[in-house]
């Protein structure tokens, strides 16, 4: 019997040596190991022995028995190792096949710079104001000390709806509307962005609607050297920190003194060049000292308070920073302009 | 205003500092110079010289062989300028001389004759066309009779000198003269100025005894003075007055018109030169025209008048238009023996009025409009007396006749040295300050830090500190005032809720895909009625029109922001751009009023526009059109992001699809719709299938009140039912998922469909549609028998209400 048994389990191991798939190693499991299987039927034949044989033979048909079933548990880690694998490699795919395409939008340029600015001038503790497109005379000149007939009218050809009532040619009614919010009782700093208007045939470099961005600073002590470190800040965060910035004297209206803002000329940093017409600088935005009679007429005494005021255009802006060659670019909305300026 | 640099140099000494480094330093002063110009290139020794002789060239025609006196030598020259003579003047470009292009005149023989340099043309001396006057431009350049033999050219021709364009802010109209130009190149640079000679050796005749002065409105008029100048020789003018003026950019013409122009440039004061003789009457009476009153100006237009312009009359008819231009019956010409230089003060707003009646304007009309100098124009009368006296010969007649109530004060100004300093963040000293208007030449009273500051009447522009402030900055240099930052009152600054609401609806917006546009607030007649929402219609608003609009296209403003949105849709799809997806943000413009008498509403609105391939590029599955789903869907996602409830049902609307249209709805009030363009329009506008959307941006900003607060993540679980029912065609799928909602309440939390079935297998007309129910209770957790007891209700109600049935 005992060699009954080796023979059994020498043979099953052989004929495992063939198996290469689950299903026959499954049929070789119960052909040895299953109840009607060799080893089983051996043990069954256990009966026929003598008392003192049993355990002995026993002992040996455990041994058979756990020889068969670890040497098919191993044949089934490597068949079901392979079976992965094989499942792996039927699952490869070409990684270079391009992704799932989400839809992503973006801002105009325009917003973009618009918001830049805004976020900038926030840090420094100025309030976003917002103010009517469709302006009265009244605040679009008259309350900024450009009375009728003032000749400073004809720098700004606008379009009249009514006689009293226009398309503003500027933000800066909102200067006035805003130091008539506070009434002439306090301090404050504002920006105000928005939409303006003017009488310019369309063309690369002019626009009948364009934008603008105002801030005024009204309080006690205001000085004409703050708004030069301010403007100082504006043009390094802006343009960048290596840019410097000149003031020049001009003329509004609605400041005295009065300065134009030039930054230094990108490409040859105040030497001279194509770019910035062999200046080396670059004019960037109006900005001045309130006029009293502007302040005055918003509710501010002028011998109390002082402030500082600067208007610039973000189409400008846009085009010496991302060098956008034509102003109407910006109102074409272009698919393929407005795309270039999507990514963060 | 064009500043030659030759003729500055008679006021002001600027010597040792180039164009460039000038026009620099004027720039960063406060007046942007434009242009530097060289009135000609360089060019070495050419100097003047006399024709003694001028003969047919033996072999050619076209030649002429002459002898030339040119000082130390005698030279023979072939030339062959068609207009060379006998007896003339002319530029010499001797062997040796190097001309503009580095062109080098060498001893040569033409035609077997010997020619020993060159008569120059001014092209060939290098002059700008602009500076060669008319009788010049071909040929050469033939100098007056008593031009020095042998001298160089340059001072001769100008031909060295530079011209600087100054771009004058309105406020500078003092610099619109040299004189006002001396003075401010004067203060930049630190040097005095020396004024004109105003020497009149006058007769003893008096004007008097010749002319009388009335003038009706001294407002308009407040000063008149006439001179009168006798035997006066009408010429050319010098050499280099008509040099200056062709730097000025004025035309010589001859000597006595020359000098009006003259001082007109130098002083910044028109004058007018009246033919006495011509007058028929020896008084001047300065009056308004009368109702269609005529005179013919000097350009011979014959112009008609209305009481709003001034003019000159004899006491009978006009004989100028007071400031703009004289008659054609009083002008000067080449007989003139005597005249009458009128010398006046006349008011800016008047002569603007007639200027734009008239449509003329002048260099003496653009200074009066911008104001002169009120202690200048007897002044200006005097030089001109002087310059008829050395240059026509006159004999200026003693006095000058004159109606005089003209107010020649000066502004004072008084400032003193703190508050400058605090207002520009400096630290100037007193005597600084001091100095800096003894360079401006303002005159002024000092005591310690106060001063008492007598603005001169030729800087019109001074009338406050502020102004002061801004002389006293600008001469100290913008350069040297000092970075600070404010030290006032605190302020947080910062967006406001509705500002921030906006960037999030923007963000929003582009996150799910969407290009910001903008678009012109104007648009024209046949697309201001187009696509306007529901509600705005509802208000009747009158469509706002320009009242001088610069073209049809640009001339209302919009009561949609679709109608100039759709046009850069059919923009791009003409670029082969057909997968659009954009939106815009801003107002429109609503009034009931058919005249505006005041500011429309401005309401904030949304709107967008898709077409095309909503995703485009895919390679594993059809390349998905836009429809109206993926609009709505855009649009559902929004008003979710901002915790708003927003109903959306079927709306019929002009110039949309009549089946794929849908009113938006926020508390049962309308703010907006979505849906496909009416195929119709979308043929007239170029597009292929397009879809939009258009809210009220406003009324949801204003409605917004979303303050998150926490809910707790519920501990029991949910429970997952599905439902298909088969419904009639027409019935909306979302009528049949409110019935649920409504009778599932309160277990059921959340319902969603998850498939739309029609065709095989399903009866013509009905459509099957599933509904996935999730059942919830934050309390518990639900046992089967509720669920399976709400379920069969909610399937009751459906079936009840809608005469559906389950799909097996
Ligand atoms: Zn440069």
């Amino acid at each position: 019997m005992q060699e009954e048994l080796k023979a059994i389990q020498e043979e099953a191991l052989a004929t495992l040596e063939q198996i290469n798939d689950m299903k026959e190693l499954q049929a070789l499991k119960v052909a040895y190991l299953g109840k009607k299987g060799s080893l089983t039927q051996v043990l069954r034949g256990m009966g026929k022995l003598s008392p003192e044989e049993r355990p002995v033979v026993g002992e040996i048909v455990n041994q058979v028995r756990e020889a068969i079933t670890k040497a098919i548990d191993e044949k089934s880690d490597l068949l079901e190792k392979a079976a992965l694998e094989e499942k792996l490699k039927e699952e490869s795919i070409d990684v270079t096949l391009p992704g799932r395409p989400v839809k992503v939008g973006g801002p105009h340029l325009l917003t973009k710079v618009i918001e830049e600015i805004e976020d900038l001038f926030i840090g420094m503790g100025y309030e976003v104001r917002e103010g009517p497109e469709v302006e009265t005379d009244y605040f679009n000149f008259e309350a900024l000390n450009l009375p009728k007939n003032h000749p400073a009218r004809d720098m700004q050809d606008s379009f009249y709806i009514t006689n009293e009532l226009l398309l503003r040619t500027h933000t800066s009614p909102v200067q006035a509307r805003t130091m008539r919010e506070y009434k002439g009782e306090k301090g404050f700093k504002m920006i105000c962005p928005g939409k303006v208007y003017r009488r310019d045939t369309d063309d690369a470099t002019h626009s009948h609607q364009f934008t603008q961005i105002e801030g005024l600073y009204v309080d006690k002590d205001v000085k004409m050297s703050d708004l030069k470190g301010v403007l100082n800040i504006f043009a390094k965060k802006m343009f960048g920190e290596d840019r410097n910035i000149r003031l020049r004297p001009s003329f509004f209206p609605f400041t005295e003194p009065s300065v134009e803002m030039d930054i230094s000329c990108k490409v040859c940093h105040g030497e001279g060049c194509s770019v910035c017409k062999g200046t080396g600088w670059i004019e960037i935005l109006g900005a001045g000292m309130v006029h009293p009679n502007v302040l005055e007429m918003g509710g501010y005494d002028p011998k109390v308070y002082s402030g500082f005021a600067f208007g610039m255009g973000p189409e400008r802006i846009a085009m010496l920073k991302y060098g956008v060659s034509d102003i109407r670019q910006f109102y074409l909305n272009d698919n393929r302009f407005l795309k270039q300026f999507h990514q963060a | 205003m064009l500043v030659s640099l030759n003729w500055l140099k008679d006021y002001v000494d600027i010597d040792g500092i180039t164009p460039e480094e000038l026009a620099e330093k004027v720039t960063k002063s406060g007046i942007e110079v434009d242009s530097v110009e060289y009135v000609a290139e360089k060019s070495t020794n050419v100097v003047i010289g006399y024709v003694e002789s001028c003969e047919k060239h033996p072999n050619a025609d076209k030649l002429n062989l002459c002898q030339v006196d040119v000082g130390e030598e005698k030279l023979q020259i072939i030339c062959g300028a068609p207009n060379v003579r006998q007896g003339q003047k002319v530029a010499v470009a001797k062997p040796g001389a190097v001309l503009p292009g580095n062109f080098k005149i060498k001893k040569a023989k033409l035609r077997g004759v010997e020619s020993n340099g060159m008569i120059c043309s001014l092209q060939e001396l290098g002059f700008d066309e602009k500076h060669i006057p008319k009788e010049y431009a071909e040929g050469i350049y033939v100098f007056p009779e008593d031009t020095p033999v042998g001298e160089s050219v340059a001072s001769y021709l100008n031909s060295n000198d530079a011209i600087l364009e100054f771009d004058l802010t309105p406020n500078r109209a003092d610099c619109l003269n040299m004189l006002g130009v001396a003075y401010e190149v004067g203060a930049l640079l630190d040097k005095p100025v020396s004024l004109p000679s105003e020497k009149v050796k006058t007769i003893s005749e008096k004007a008097s005894d010749y002319i009388s002065i009335k003038v009706e409105d001294e407002k308009l008029n407040p000063y008149y003075g006439a001179f009168i100048i006798k035997d006066v020789e009408i010429k050319p003018s010098p050499l280099w007055m008509q040099n200056y003026l062709l730097a000025a950019g004025v035309r010589p013409i001859n000597n006595v018109v020359d000098i009006t122009n003259y001082v007109l440039m130098e002083y910044g004061q028109p004058l007018h030169a009246f033919d006495y003789d011509k007058l028929n009457s020896k008084e001047i009476v300065v009056r308004p025209a009368k109702q269609a009153e005529k005179i013919v100006t000097l350009d011979d237009v014959e112009r008609t008048l209305t009481s709003e312009n001034l003019v000159i009359t004899n006491g009978k008819e006009p004989i100028a238009l007071a400031g703009v231009m004289g008659g054609a019956n009083t002008e000067v010409s080449s007989e003139t023996k005597t005249i009458l230089l009128e010398a006046a003060y006349f008011d800016s707003i008047s002569i603007r009025k007639t200027v734009k009646a008239t449509g003329l304007r002048s260099e003496a009309s653009t200074r009066y409009e911008k104001g002169i100098d009120p202690n200048r124009v007897k002044h200006a009368g005097l030089r001109a007396c002087h310059l008829l006296e050395a240059y026509a010969g006159g004999k200026v007649l003693e006095g000058v006749v004159e109606a005089d109530v003209l107010d020649r004060s000066e502004k004072v100004v008084e400032m003193d040295t703190a508050t400058i300093n605090n207002r520009l963040g400096t630290d100037i000293a007193s005597d600084e300050i001091a100095k800096i208007l003894e360079r401006l030449q303002f005159n002024f009273e000092q005591q310690g830090e106060h001063f008492k500051v007598f603005a001169p009447t030729r800087r019109g522009d001074i009338t406050i500190f502020e102004d002061m402030l801004e002389e006293v900055a600008r001469i100290f240099g913008y350069d040297n005032l000092p970075y600070t930052l404010p030290t006032g009152t605190a302020q947080a600054g910062g967006l406001t809720k509705r500002q921030h609401l906006r960037r999030a609806v923007k963000n929003y917006l582009e996150g799910v895909g969407l290009s910001e546009t903008r678009t012109y607030s104007l648009t024209s007649e046949s697309l201001i009625n187009k696509l306007i929402s529901p509600e705005i219609e509802s208000l009747n608003p009158e469509p706002i029109s320009l009242a001088m609009p610069m073209s049809e296209d640009h001339k209302f403003l919009r009561l949609s922001i679709l109608p100039e949105l759709l046009k850069t849709v059919s923009y791009n799809l003409a670029r082969n751009q057909s997968n659009i997806a954009y939106y815009e943000l801003g107002s429109i413009f609503i009034t009931e009023e058919k005249e505006l008498t005041k500011q429309p509403n401005e309401q904030l609105r949304l709107s967008g526009v898709l077409s095309g391939k909503w995703l485009e590029h895919l390679w594993q599955q059809e390349n998905k059109k836009v429809d109206f789903y993926v609009v709505k869907g855009i649009v559902e996602g929004l008003f979710d992001h901002l915790e708003l409830e927003l109903s959306i049902q079927q709306a019929q609307l002009p110039d949309m699809h009549p089946g794929r249209t849908a009113g938006l709805l926020v508390d049962g009030e309308s703010i907006g719709f979505i849906g496909q363009l009416h195929p119709a329009l979308e043929k007239e506008l170029d597009l292929k299938e397009t879809y939009v959307f258009d809210i009220n941006l406003e009324k949801v900003l204003e409605v917004h009140r979303y303050e998150p607060t926490y809910t707790a993540i519920p501990r029991y679980p949910s429970i997952t039912r599905d439902i298909a029912f088969i419904l009639d065609d027409q019935i909306n799928a979302g009528d049949v998922q409110a019935t649920i909602e409504e009778v599932g309440a309160p277990l059921v939390k959340q319902v969603h469909i998850f498939d739309l079935y029609k065709g095989e297998n399903l009866p013509k007309g009905k459509k099957s549609v599933a509904y996935s129910l999730l059942y919830q209770d934050p309390e518990r957790t639900l046992v089967d028998e509720e669920v399976e007891e709400s379920y069969q209700k909610v399937i009751a109600a459906v079936n009840e209400k809608f005469k559906s049935y389950l799909r097996s």
